[in-house]
């Protein structure tokens, strides 16, 4: 079962990233790799928050629960992409757009990530 | 054809994660997250070295690059659960692992695209 619940959402991860990335170079151009630091921001917050919700909160099978976070939140966010576009904005002598990239996407997911799990940690039960 | 190519290899990609990570949290442990610092090196490295390489051969459609690059290389790699596990870390006191799990990863991923896409350039035709 958990081999079907990866399979769906890395599908639904993979073409949430497509989507998003086409459409916010489409609005804000391609010079800054603002597609990639948004997808993983708003993924790490909804890894932060989703990790703790699928834990303690919500009542999902550990099989769903990894299908969620590993296939989905895992595959909608990319590493890889990141580390060319940071090499890439290097190679044009970018330099400050290139640490700039670096240091927004590391902080910001990380800070995300605990927003995402605060906000969790800290809302009222409205049932169960 | 995008979204199909897209979709067979975020599979691709997506299980080759997955399998990643039990293997490598058997052998290792999971007092450092070596499973996650390891697939998003290896997954950089072939993004350098696949980003050009798919631009050497006709047969190899923009569809199927996009399929290649965005749906597979895209999806092996993870910034979310690196951020959750540097989080992680912190929360449980552990700050030079956090900081040097962050700058390992950064460094050595980008250190993989570099030598990737500089193989891609130097070797074969």
């Amino acid at each position: 079962m958990v081999s079907v619940y990866i399979s769906v959402f890395a599908i639904l991860g993979a073409f949430a990233r497509y989507g998003q990335s086409v459409v916010v170079q489409n609005m804000l151009g391609d010079t800054f790799p603002f597609a990639t630091l948004s997808i993983n921001v708003l993924g790490s917050f909804l890894m932060g928050f989703l990790f703790f919700e699928t834990l303690e909160r919500i009542n999902v099978s550990p099989e769903l629960r990894t299908g969620i976070l590993t296939g989905g939140l895992g595959t909608y966010t990319t590493f890889s992409t990141f580390s060319i576009e940071a090499l890439h904005l290097f190679e044009l002598g970018h330099l400050i757009l290139a640490a700039l990239y670096i240091g927004a996407s590391v902080v910001l997911s990380i800070a995300a990530a605990f927003f995402g799990a605060y906000l969790s940690r800290h809302r009222q039960f409205t049932d169960s | 054809m995008t979204f199909l190519y897209i979709a067979i290899f975020a599979l691709i990609g997506a299980f080759s994660r997955y399998g990643h990570t039990l293997v490598v949290q058997r052998s290792l442990g999971r007092s450092f997250p070596f499973a996650t610092l390891s697939i998003n090196i290896v997954g950089s490295f072939l993004m350098g070295y696949l980003f050009y390489e798919t631009l050497k051969y006709a047969a190899i459609s923009p569809a199927m690059r996009t399929g290649i690059l965005t749906g597979g290389i895209g999806t092996y790699t993870t910034f979310s659960t690196f951020s959750l596990e540097t989080m992680a870390l912190i929360e449980n006191g552990e700050a030079t692992k956090a900081g040097l799990y962050v700058v390992l990863s950064v460094f050595l991923s980008m250190l993989g695209t570099a030598l990737g896409a500089y193989l891609s350039h130097n070797l074969g035709g």
